[in-house]
Parts: structure tokens; C-alpha cells; sequence
């Protein structure tokens, strides 16, 4: 029999520590609707993703309200674009991401993603198209998003692009200017990105997944943060098993939603992301949660190693706790997307260089970072580079969602609006990376990727 | 299907009656309350079943809802899967 204990203490992380589901992401292969017209190429997809994802939401709401769990978003990841257009014979995927904003609207889903390309070693003539397709799409579509991978472990960096990449993100930057440049909060840079994170704005249903599949992403840094209130002054053998504890709850529910989202949907169960994302609301920040682990403020020292613990905990716990784990599984630092974080970066403890190091022991990257508008193109580039190399020596996923917003200076602000949240502009390392960015080509793979 | 009823609010006379009423008028059987009052503050936790149920969990939660908002309660009422599945292996 339940205890009362158990029982309250489930209802006050969801009312009082933000405990919630943070997305049930509906995986839906395109790889069927390919056609040399690209009007009809847009009605078979917007026909497929309509008819696949028509009970999702409805589907979502139904299970919130009967076991009492928020689920936030209900989203879907599509193939990536750039190969299921590949055979359309036009020089610009505009038309195919209004097609799935369209479709997004009709089924009521507040992103869809998969806009992306997949290019660690080199451009096919489709993946040119979408990534010079990217500004034009993310500046006229609401709900798409789009991400691009451009080096891995097993295949190095590829340089040429991460030339590319600095422009696009300009340019995507220029052409949203008037609404604080949203547009590059909705395209994600990635190195060895995984095939099935339902999180946004990186997911995707990568060539090796089913037909269609349920990925269901967690949440609840505010429940990892009062537990941790609990083991004030104790050793981290007590904070890691605190948060390896309450992991695993969070990652039950996760599970219980995900099995009957799949179960009620007739679509296979796809991966629990084993992620603690954080919102702008007070309450739901992991920077808080570094914090209470003994730290002034997020980014003083200590910061990489606290992340490190929180990381590696959450893992542990969540591992146990659902039957199938995959996409990012690990801590975001996202900076506007935290109020801790913001707090830190306004009162001077958080920096871009710390960020960087953060991004080495957890999920994700430097996400979510306002930028002076003069950041020029090849300073975008640089920094994409640091993060692409983290990533292909450490056999990890890195990302950077940079957002370099026209017109503002260091100490501005910006405000996103909803889940994107609002941050200051942070500080760039003004020396010049021009030359090196020039250089193009392959950084080849790392010996550790000779693992054969 | 079990579910699990949580009340919190200010005591006030018929608060138990007002549910068991509701339940019993739909054939929901009540298998378990545990009840208490922490300074004036009525807590209520009742675990039942709706196996022999004349109406659904949507239902009940709008019934129960309606019932309880005039008296100044908040009601839920949820599918027990949740806890178990928090609280065991």
C-alpha cells in the first residue's frame, strides 16, 4: 500500500519544486515522402506529419491530467531535410519548412525539428541547400527548428563549415533583428549529436530510428535543489546519493508517461533523455542547484566540478529507472533559459570561457548566449570551433545555440519571451580568430577514434 | 483502476461527507483515508477504486472539483501509477 509520505511528497515536487514532463517529442520518418517536385515533396510531408502526430496533444493532455503530472511540450522530430529533399529539384528548402510550420500549427505542437543537415565530413548538394536555406527558413516559420552536425569523433571537424556556420548565424541575426534575433535561438550547431534527444532545437529522427517513435524528455532541477537543501554540509558521498535518489523518481514518472504515451499512440517507445533542463522560472534552475552545493555563485571555482558530480549522479539514478536511455541525458546549462544563470552573468561570477569549461562534464553546450551584435562572423566560428573540438576528443556531444543580437552592446538585455526566456549580453573575447577560420578544410579524426 | 484523492484546506464542517457522498453516488469503492488536521489545516488522503465505477477519472476530477472549490479546497484526484512508480522499484 502506498504511504501518505510517498503521496505527498510526489504532489509537492510537482506544486512546489516545477516537477513536470518536459516533452513528449514524437519521432516521424520523411524518408517516403521524397519527390522531384518539391510542392508535392511539401504535401507529402505536411499529409504524413498531420496524420502521424494527429493524437499527440490531445494524447499528452490526457495523460497530464489523469496522473496529475505536468507534460510541457508536445513536439515533434522529424528526418533531417537536407536528405529527404535531397531529390527536389529547386535550390532553396523555404517552402519545405513552411510546410512543417503548417504542419505544426494543424497538430498544435509548439516546435518542430529537424530543419538539419548532417555534414561532420562534407556537403552532398541537398545539405547545401538546407544550410543556406537555414536564414530565410528560420526567419519566416514560427515553430521550426533546425540544427546542423558538423563534426564528430569518429569523423574530425568539418571546417569549411564551421566557416559557413559563423555567417549563416549573422545572418540569421540580421534578418530576425526585429525581434532580438529569435531566430538563431532555433538552430543548435552540434558535434556527435545523438539521433534521438527530444529536446529542442536539436532534435531530429535520425536515419536509424523507426518509422515513428515516442522520446520523452525530463526535467526537474527544482526537485534535485530541495533535496540537496536536506544535506546541507555533508560530504559529496551524501550529495551524489541524494541526487542519484531523486533522479530515479523523476526518471519513474518520465518513464510512466513515456510508456503510455506509446501505448495510446501505437507508436514504439522510443528513449528516456535523461536531462535536467531548467526554465526561467524561480525554482527550476540548475545554476541553484550548483549553488547549493556550497558555491556564492555559479561560476566561481568549483563550478565545473559541482557539474560534474550533478551530472554524473543524475545518470546513475535515472539509468536504473527506465529501460531505454539515450539522447543528450545530462545537465543543460542553457543561460537564458535559468534564473540562476542569468543572476550569475549578471552580477559578474559567470563567464563565456567558464561556460566553455562547464560544457566539458555535461550535456550540451554553450547554449543559449546573447552576444554583442559586432560579434563578427568568424569570432561565431571560433567559438563553434572550441566547442566542436570538446566534443570530438572527449567522444561527447557538444552544441553551441549563440545568439548575436543586432544593435546591443555588453550589459543589455534581451528578452526571448516563454520557455527561451530573456539574458544579458555577455562578453566575447574581442582577439581576432580571422585567419584561422579561413583556413577551411578537415581537422582530422582523433586517434581515439581508431577504436576498431 | 486505483486512484488516489488528496484534500488540503481550511477544516470546516462536512469536507468528508461532501467526498464520500460523491464517490459512493458513482459506485467508486473507498479502500483506505488517512485524514488529519495540522494548525486548522485539514489534509485528506483517501486511496480508492473505480473498477466497479459508473463514471470516468475526467469525470470525477470536474465533479469533485466543482464540489470542493465553493468550500475553498483544493481537490485532486489522480491515477495511482504515479506514486508507485516514484516510491518502488
Amino acid at each position: 500500500m502506498l504511504s501518505v509520505q510517498d503521496i505527498l511528497e510526489t504532489n509537492r515536487m510537482i506544486a512546489e519544486n516545477n516537477l513536470d514532463v518536459r516533452t513528449i517529442t514524437m519521432g516521424i520518418s520523411l524518408r517516403d515522402c521524397g519527390h522531384p517536385d518539391v510542392k508535392i515533396f511539401c504535401r507529402n510531408i505536411y499529409e504524413k506529419i498531420t496524420r502521424a502526430a494527429e493524437r499527440l496533444v490531445q494524447t499528452g493532455e490526457d495523460i497530464e491530467a489523469e496522473y496529475g503530472i505536468p507534460i510541457i511540450n508536445k513536439r515533434i522530430a522529424v528526418t533531417p531535410i537536407a536528405i529527404v529533399a535531397e531529390s527536389c529539384r529547386t535550390d532553396s528548402y523555404v517552402a519545405v519548412a513552411e510546410a512543417m510550420d503548417a504542419a505544426a500549427k494543424t497538430v498544435g505542437v509548439n516546435f518542430i525539428g529537424g530543419f538539419s543537415a548532417l555534414v561532420e565530413k562534407g556537403y552532398t548538394k541537398g545539405d547545401e541547400i538546407l544550410i543556406r536555406s537555414i536564414p530565410e527558413a528560420l526567419a519566416r516559420t514560427e515553430r521550426v527548428c533546425s540544427s546542423v552536425n558538423l563534426g564528430s569523433t569518429k569523423a574530425g571537424i568539418n571546417m569549411n563549415c564551421v566557416r559557413e556556420m559563423g555567417h549563416i548565424i549573422k545572418r540569421i541575426a540580421e534578418l530576425t533583428s526585429d525581434r532580438d534575433a529569435i531566430g538563431c535561438a532555433k538552430l543548435v550547431v552540434f558535434t556527435n549529436v545523438p539521433e534521438d534527444n527530444p529536446f529542442m532545437a536539436g532534435a531530429f529522427h535520425g536515419v536509424g530510428e523507426a518509422e515513428t517513435t515516442i522520446n520523452v524528455g525530463v526535467s526537474g532541477p527544482g526537485v534535485v535543489k530541495r533535496a540537496l537543501e536536506e544535506v546541507r554540509g555533508q560530504d559529496f558521498g551524501a550529495v551524489a546519493e541524494t541526487i542519484k535518489r531523486t533522479a530515479f523518481k523523476i526518471t519513474r514518472v518520465g518513464q510512466l508517461v513515456a510508456q503510455e504515451a506509446s501505448r495510446r499512440l501505437g507508436v514504439p517507445f522510443g528513449i528516456i533523455d535523461l536531462s535536467l533542463a531548467p526554465t526561467p522560472a524561480v525554482g527550476d534552475s540548475v545554476a541553484y542547484i550548483l549553488e547549493e552545493m556550497g558555491l556564492e555563485s555559479c561560476g566561481a571555482p568549483g563550478t565545473t566540478a559541482a557539474l560534474a558530480i550533478l551530472n554524473d549522479a543524475v545518470k546513475k539514478g535515472g539509468l536504473m529507472a527506465s529501460s531505454f536511455v539515450g539522447g543528450l541525458s545530462g545537465a543543460f546549462i542553457p543561460v537564458s533559459e535559468d534564473a540562476g544563470m542569468i543572476a550569475a552573468v549578471e552580477r559578474g561570477s559567470l563567464t563565456l570561457e567558464k561556460l566553455e569549461a562547464m560544457t566539458c562534464v555535461c550535456s550540451v553546450g554553450l547554449d543559449m548566449i546573447a552576444v554583442p551584435g559586432d560579434t563578427s562572423a568568424a569570432t561565431i566560428s571560433a567559438i563553434i570551433a572550441d566547442e566542436a573540438a570538446i566534443g570530438m576528443i572527449n567522444n561527447k556531444t557538444t552544441a553551441v545555440r549563440i545568439i548575436p543580437v543586432p544593435g546591443k552592446k555588453v550589459g543589455d538585455q534581451v528578452e526571448f519571451g516563454g520557455l527561451l526566456g530573456h539574458s544579458p549580453i555577455m562578453k566575447v573575447n574581442s582577439f581576432r580568430s580571422d585567419d584561422f577560420i579561413a583556413r577551411g578544410g578537415r581537422i582530422p579524426a582523433p586517434i581515439r577514434s581508431l577504436t576498431n | 483502476m486505483r486512484v488516489v484523492i488528496t484534500i488540503i484546506g481550511h477544516d470546516q464542517v462536512g469536507i468528508v461527507a461532501m467526498v464520500s457522498t460523491a464517490l459512493a453516488q458513482h459506485s467508486v469503492n473507498i479502500l483506505d483515508i488517512n485524514q488529519n488536521i495540522i494548525n486548522g489545516f485539514f489534509n485528506m488522503v483517501m486511496i480508492a477504486d473505480m473498477a466497479g465505477a459508473g463514471i470516468s477519472l475526467k469525470d470525477l476530477q470536474q465533479l469533485l472539483k466543482a464540489k470542493a472549490e465553493p468550500m475553498g479546497l483544493e481537490i485532486k484526484v489522480q491515477h495511482e501509477d504515479i506514486f508507485k512508480i516514484m516510491h518502488t522499484v
